[in-house]
């Protein structure tokens, strides 16, 4: 085999929520109750639109998210031996962009470098100049050529998406009519999105799109690495969060008494606590565990890994409360409810209760919770990360992107690219994260849907 | 009422002793402080005889919860249980690492803190009920669709992006005001206006758009027909009626918030380079100083059980349902 | 007299066009009193509402006019409707509880509508605020002004709103369901103030309601409304002695009373269309038991009559009036269930036996949450049912008779006294002992249905499913097919399709809904059905399919019915025995002819007095004042007392005992 599959502990739990996620929609899909308010979702053009561009995100952190360790050319004896670094298709495919790095920084579009060097050229005279950059812009003779060939390069590209995107819409077209999306402004963001991608790869093959980082590498590069990291981590905390979270709500609510008393205690203690300080506390914690056992990873990439999976878990428990709270103010409310009543009156268990009855009808709750809880979350990665106990150093993340970009930020002239990068890509994340979330509360909070009880 | 109050601190009791258990087990139990002085001497340079020192040094050469070499109440007290968490019921924190005491450390710095969190609480109130009270007068016209629109984009911007957009834009390109630092008396203002008016910006759009929510659930209401039945003009319904109703729930996330304001903001203040609380515990954070870390969970929590008791009190004087009891 | 109110052709839609209020023409005259009478979504509300421009978002005026003291209502500017809101026209609602704003005190509320139509301020407001008060009848009313709502009961609190009203001096009042939420007793006392109100002021009354004794008592001109439009106008005399249109005849078929004991009641089957779903012919047609084709084509033109009423129907049409006698005939005996119930046998031995029930709950206070006193909810209730028989439980809200059939069915845990089900004691038994003890455990034999369909079925199950429950629990029925054939014979039995069973509650409406419920509590074969208001959330024509329902399946399976409820007519039509429950006791009892026909206690006398009648005679005008006293804190001696005209020193001071009057009718009164 000339690779390794390496399943890390993230990818794992990613896994895990990506099947969970396909069940679910599998159930939801026969049960036309269920169903109802998905499709006022799917009827709302805003929340396609961002869908659409959430799913790209999905993809390249879905893509990244599948590891393994390339088989080196040499032996160890019949036996492969592999590479230590481990790698993800998504790094596979975009190799040339991971690869070609510079010597350090350089702006979006640069043939040189941000700053001056000594540089010998032909003859050997010894020049205070800015450098030719190793692979940006490389192809270009003359600097002057540069301006022209990028809008050439960028039409081009663009060009060749929108040709890929139309054929995309023009397979999809029936399957939209049929399901009852909005056709033409999804057609539009299709257009415009395979337009964007075709240009942005287009130029990146021989320029930097947004520049290169104090080590020379990529921002673009960097930026759509951090996707995942963003994804996990506004995610698999949800899959910590939620079973706790429902669970003792849910049995709070419904039980009262001392079950109840219990419950809340333990909510007010953590919830008294400042999010931050408990979180920082927590991770202060995990980083003494780590540091003084080296020996539990085989690797770098293990580590920082297993960092992130504990900052989900902190995040998780740390999280659950306000969720919680809801949810036990919804059972109290439904507990008083006639049908629980009817249901006690059989003797049904308490157990039976909970699960057919009340679960069912808190579900809208949680699921607003978490399509809510999804956006801060991202944000609040980079907030972590600026304070020091946000995922390993090592771990690209729009956070020690941020965090890097910073210190460079009393520099003249200003490095503003990679800044600019990770705020932007985070800020198109967060946006279509919230717009579809709005569309799923709207759909689906029963308070809202006022206008169809009229009369 | 009264009775109600010292049930209400009663309850606190067990809450702060769970706080403080919790802390507890997070730094001297999950590791022992063997741990922590290993990581921070740096796990090349440990020797035995470092560790027992940096120990010493800090207090944390004791037993964790019983000291049997110690005899009567000692077996108790001199353990680093009794020592490090239970002192800090009385608001004794300890010394820090480099030695100062953090109880004097707190005091000095809350000044610091709440000049920029008071201002920054107070006029972002008016203006996020302000603005929401606007969208909520022009609803379901192309400006309140405007507003809520700029709300999502506003709060889908990270909180880092206001303040070095802010620094760059304010104090870099146009030299309003300096780009950080803090001073008392007359100079304060132009060292606050910056930090208060991001504060401000950054919470507009999550803020906004929730009282909307809460004054449009409100207007739906029955007593808001009789309201408007009785010939009183939108604007009247709308400040006579709504704002009052809608005050209740607000409240229970305003006033909650009230005493933390005294531990600062953590970003502002270390970004602009304040000396108050939140840049004390950023500062904390960073260099790993447990102590202070740990003293500022507790502070933490005491002052946001204090603001559950605050929110109580204000219920009664806005709702004339509530009575406490 | 002139006309005050003239509305013409009003159109009320939603924005995409479904009409809400279709084309309604009436007039209101000075001093009259003008009925709109209607089922729940019929657009009487929002008509009124149409008039005052206060239609809800989503909902717009799309034609019409409408002259309100010569001044044409939607050629005003906003500003300028203003000034007649509150003004020469004020209205008040349905829920006085939600009507009131909290948080202002009521004083600062009327004085608000003062400021705007008086120009009264300050003092001179505070003043007038009290007159207003104590003219609406609220005592101490001084005092009061700086009181806030939640202070005030709920017949209180429809005072105050009166008062609001009353404010601005309006020549025309709008009242919406004005005595839907409250109790009869206090019913009679509104309706009566507003009586007064009218006489002392001159105003008109415009009143939306859909019961029709409250329009026999207070109405001159009566609108029918059904679907939208005006389907019969008459004036009330005309209408109560010769209905014309089949939906109004219908209706006052409908209605149970003891004169129909015997006998199935004329339910109007299915139930009123959404608006906007019926586009051609007359919509009544589909539950009408007169139409022909004719009704399903053509959408029948209003028609005047000659005495100055109106009618939209087919058969008083141009042309049609030969057609008429024959059609009225057939269509008559149509509707009308074949059949007359057989007078069940009496059967001594008693299925339910309930001697001293107590439910009280504890009010803590304090820094440690010490008990400090008991709500009396239920304070000491003996009854018994035998099988086969309907015992109703009657009384006002608040009196302890939900929480009572609770406690027997053991959803409440009761404080003392026994609860036996055929022999079998049910107290102190622990959930899983009412389950476990087989196909005949106390658990299955006595079951609940409940009030609200819309609350009583989890909408994330399926009907089959919501059937299947009860019997999983309580291992009824080997195996899934013979379930399945059980869930076959119980839809039967309610008469819904089969087909029901493999959709969801939403897809229903109220009276379906109500029939799965009674479905749910058949399938576990009980003995006894606790029925807690089963139809007072239903339409007069859906509540009588119910009632027809419960008759029948008592006929058919010999069931037991502790039937509780507070509307009397039900009672007189479907119970056999009766308990008047005051205050978590029962202040008298006995078989349904006794109680209702000669009551002896007070409060029975005083209730039955309050209840509208639509025959609009045997009213006697025995007024209760005051509200319900709170069962945590019971006036001492017997409960009753301080509302009570008979009251004597002895009251006050002892609880009476219970006292037979009769073999069967007892009572609790010290002058019984």
């Amino acid at each position: 085999m000339s690779f390794m599959p390496i399943i890390l502990w993230s990818d794992a739990l990613v896994f895990l929520l990506l099947a969970s996620g396909i069940a679910t929609a599998w159930y939801v899909r026969r049960r036309e109750h269920l169903l109802l308010p998905w499709r006022r979702v799917a009827q709302n053009a805003t929340a396609m639109v961002s869908l659409l561009v959430l799913s790209l995100f999905l993809l390249v952190g879905l893509l990244d998210t599948l590891h393994y360790r390339a088989a080196l050319p040499e032996t160890n004896g019949g036996e492969t031996v592999y590479s230590p670094e481990v790698l993800s298709v998504f790094d596979k495919l975009v190799e040339p962009l991971r690869l070609q790095t510079e010597k350090t920084y350089s702006a979006p579009f640069a043939l040189t470098l941000y700053a001056k060097e000594s540089i010998s050229d032909a003859q050997g005279n010894v020049l205070h100049d800015y450098p030719r950059l190793r692979y940006g812009g490389a192809h270009l003779a003359d600097v002057a050529q540069r301006n022209g060939d990028v809008v050439k390069r960028a039409l081009t590209g663009a060009l060749g998406g929108l040709l890929a995107g139309l054929l995309i819409a023009l397979g999809s077209r029936r399957w939209l009519v049929q399901h009852g999306l909005p056709l033409r402004p999804m057609l539009i963001a299709t257009l415009l999105l395979a337009a964007l991608i075709g240009a942005t790869a287009h130029l990146a093959a021989a320029y930097h799109v947004l520049g290169t980082d104090k080590v020379g590498q990529d921002v673009l590069y960097l930026s759509l690495k951090s996707i995942r990291t963003g994804l996990i981590i506004g995610t698999v905390t949800t899959l910590v969060m939620l079973p706790l979270a429902l669970f003792l709500g849910v049995a709070a609510g419904y039980f009262r008494g001392w079950v109840d008393d219990v419950i809340q205690y333990l909510y007010t203690v953590l919830s008294s606590i400042p999010s931050v300080l408990l979180i920082a506390a927590a991770v202060l914690m995990m980083q003494v565990t780590i540091d003084t056992h080296p020996h539990w990873f085989d690797n770098s990439a293990a580590r920082a890994d297993l960092r992130l999976v504990f900052l989900c878990l902190i995040l998780g428990v740390t999280s659950w409360t306000g969720l919680c709270r809801l949810l036990r103010g919804e059972t109290l409310k439904l507990r008083e409810l006639e049908y629980i009543q009817a249901a006690q009156s059989f003797g049904v268990s308490s157990l039976r209760i909970l699960t057919r009855h009340i679960m069912p009808n808190v579900m809208h709750i949680i699921l607003i919770a978490l399509v809510m809880d999804f956006s801060a979350l991202v944000l609040a990665e980079a907030v972590l990360s600026y304070v020091g106990v946000g995922v390993d150093p090592s771990m690209i993340s729009f956070g020690t992107m941020i965090n890097a970009a910073r210190l460079e930020m009393g520099r003249e002239p200003m490095v503003w690219w990679a800044l600019t990068a990770a705020f932007g890509f985070m800020l198109v994340l967060v946006l279509a994260a919230n717009l579809f979330a709005d569309a799923v509360r709207d759909a689906f909070d029963p308070r809202l849907n006022r206008t169809e009880a009229v009369a | 009422m009264l009775a109600y109050l010292l049930r209400r601190i009663l309850y606190a009791v067990p809450i702060l002793i769970g706080v403080n258990l919790l802390t507890f087990t997070l730094f001297f139990v999950v590791n022992t402080p063997d741990d922590m002085a290993r990581m921070q001497i740096g796990i090349k340079r440990v020797t035995p005889e470092a560790i027992e020192k940096w120990k010493l040094q800090r207090g944390y050469d004791k037993p964790l919860l019983v000291n049997s070499a110690a005899s009567g109440a000692g077996k108790l007290t001199d353990t680093i249980f009794w020592q490090k968490s239970a002192s800090m019921f009385a608001f004794d924190f300890g010394y820090s690492d480099d030695g100062r005491s953090i109880g004097r450390e707190i005091v000095t710095r809350m000044g610091p803190s709440l000049a920029i969190a008071l201002p920054t609480f107070f006029i972002g109130l008016v203006a996020y009920v302000s603005f929401a009270l606007l969208m909520t007068l022009f609803r379901a016209t192309a400006l309140d669709i405007a507003g809520v629109a700029l709300c999502v984009l506003l709060m889908s911007v990270s909180g880092l992006f206001y303040i070095i957009g802010g620094q760059f834009l304010v104090s870099k390109l146009w030299h309003l005001v300096p780009i950080s630092g803090y001073a008392g008396g007359a100079d304060s203002f132009k060292f606050m206006a910056l930090p208060i008016l991001i504060g401000v910006v950054g919470g507009i759009g999550s803020s906004s758009r929730w009282y909307r929510t809460i004054f449009l659930e409100e207007i739906g209401k029955d007593y808001v027909r009789t309201a408007r039945a009785k010939g009183l003009s939108e604007l009247a319904v709308l400040f006579r009626h709504v704002l009052k109703n809608a005050m209740i729930p607000i409240l229970t996330g305003v006033v909650v918030v009230i005493p933390l304001l005294f531990m600062g903001s953590l970003l502002t203040e270390s970004f602009f380079g304040i000396p108050g609380l939140g840049s004390y515990t950023i500062d904390a954070i960073n260099a790993q100083d447990f102590s202070v870390v740990r003293a500022m969970v507790f502070l933490g929590s005491a002052l946001y059980i204090a603001g559950l008791i605050l929110t109580d009190i204000s219920y009664t004087m806005v709702d004339p349902r509530v009575r406490l009891s | 007299m002139s006309a005050l109110l003239e509305v013409n052709n009003l159109i009320t839609q939603l924005r995409n066009g479904t009409r809400i209020v279709d084309d309604i023409s009436f007039g209101i005259r000075t001093g009259e009193t003008f009925a709109l009478l209607g089922e729940s979504g019929c657009g009487k509300s929002m008509t009124a509402l149409s008039l005052l421009r206060l239609l809800p978002d989503g909902v717009v005026h799309a034609g019409g006019t409408a002259q309100l003291d010569g001044v044409e209502l939607f050629g005003l500017r906003e500003r300028e409707m203003r000034g007649v809101r509150g003004g020469t026209a004020a209205m008040i609602f349905q829920e006085p509880g939600l009507s009131l704003n909290p948080v202002l005190t009521v004083g600062q509320q009327i004085a608000e509508a003062l400021a705007l139509h008086q120009d009264l301020r300050g003092a001179a407001a505070q003043q007038r605020c009290a007159e207003l008060l104590a003219q609406v009848g609220i005592p101490d009313a001084a005092r009061r002004v700086v009181e806030y709502p939640f202070q005030f009961s709920g017949g209180m609190k429809q005072r105050v709103m009166i008062a609001m009203a009353l404010a601005g001096q309006p020549r025309l009042l709008i009242a919406d369901e004005p005595t839907t939420a409250l109790d009869v007793t206090i019913q009679a006392q509104v309706l009566q103030l507003l009586r007064d109100t009218q006489d002392a002021t001159g105003m008109s009354l415009l009143l939306i309601t859909h019961d029709l004794g409250v329009v026999a008592e207070m109405a001159h001109q009566v609108g029918v409304m059904y679907a939208g439009q005006i389907i019969e106008q008459a004036s009330r005399t005309q209408l109560f002695a010769k209905p014309l249109h089949p939906y109004t005849q219908q209706l006052f078929a409908a209605l149970p009373d003891a004169g129909r004991r015997g006998e199935p009641l004329a339910a109007i089957p299915g139930s009123v269309p959404p608006p906007g779903s019926i586009t051609r012919g007359c919509r009544f047609a589909p539950r009408c038991g007169k139409a022909w084709e004719l009704c399903g084509e053509q959408t029948p033109e209003w028609t005047m009559l000659e005495d100055g009423g109106g009618v939209r129907c087919h058969l008083y049409g141009e042309g049609r009036r030969g057609k008429r006698e024959g059609e009225i005939q057939k269509g008559s005996e149509a509707k009308i269930e074949s059949g007359v119930y057989p007078s069940p046998l009496s059967l001594p031995s008693s299925l339910l036996e309930v001697s001293d029930l107590k439910v009280h709950f504890p009010i803590r206070k304090g820094i440690l949450q010490r008990v400090v006193g008991q709500v009396k909810a239920v304070d000491g209730v003996s009854l018994a049912i035998p099988q086969g028989r309907t015992l109703a439980l009657v009384g006002e809200s608040g009196c302890g008779k939900t929480t009572l059939g609770k406690a027997l069915l053991q959803l409440i845990p009761p404080t003392a006294g026994s609860v036996q089900l055929a022999g079998r004691e049910l107290t102190g038994l622990a959930a899983r002992e009412l389950r476990t003890r087989g196909f005949r455990a106390p658990g299955a034999a006595m079951q609940m249905v409940f009030q609200d369909p819309y609350a009583s079925l989890n909408p994330k199950m399926r009907v089959a499913e919501i059937l299947e429950e009860g019997m999983a629990a309580l291992n009824i029925g080997s195996g899934s097919v013979a379930r399945q054939t059980l869930i076959d014979t119980l839809l039967d039995q309610v008469g819904l399709a089969r087909s029901a069973k493999w959709r969801y509650p939403h897809e229903f409406s109220g009276g379906q809904r109500q029939r799965i419920a009674i479905a749910r509590a058949l399938a576990v074969s009980p003995q006894l059905l606790i029925c807690d208001e089963p139809t007072s959330a239903l339409d007069v024509s859906v509540q009588a399919q119910i009632l027809n329902l419960l008759k029948s399946l008592q006929q058919e399976l010999n069931l037991s019915y502790l039937f509780i409820t507070h509307n009397l007519a039900v009672v007189e039509y479907i119970a056999h025995e009766v308990c008047v429950m005051y205050l978590g006791r029962i202040v008298e009892r006995g078989k349904t002819e006794e109680v209702l026909r000669a009551p002896r206690h007070p409060y029975t006398q005083a209730l039955l007095s309050a209840v509208p009648r639509i025959d609009g005679k045997g009213r006697g005008r025995i007024r209760l004042d005051g509200d319900l006293p709170s069962p945590a804190n019971p006036p001492p001696g017997c409960h009753f007392a301080p509302r009570c005209g008979l009251a004597s020193a002895r009251c006050h001071e002892a609880s009476p005992e219970e006292r037979n009057v009769a073999a069967t009718h007892s009572v609790r009164c010290h002058h019984a």
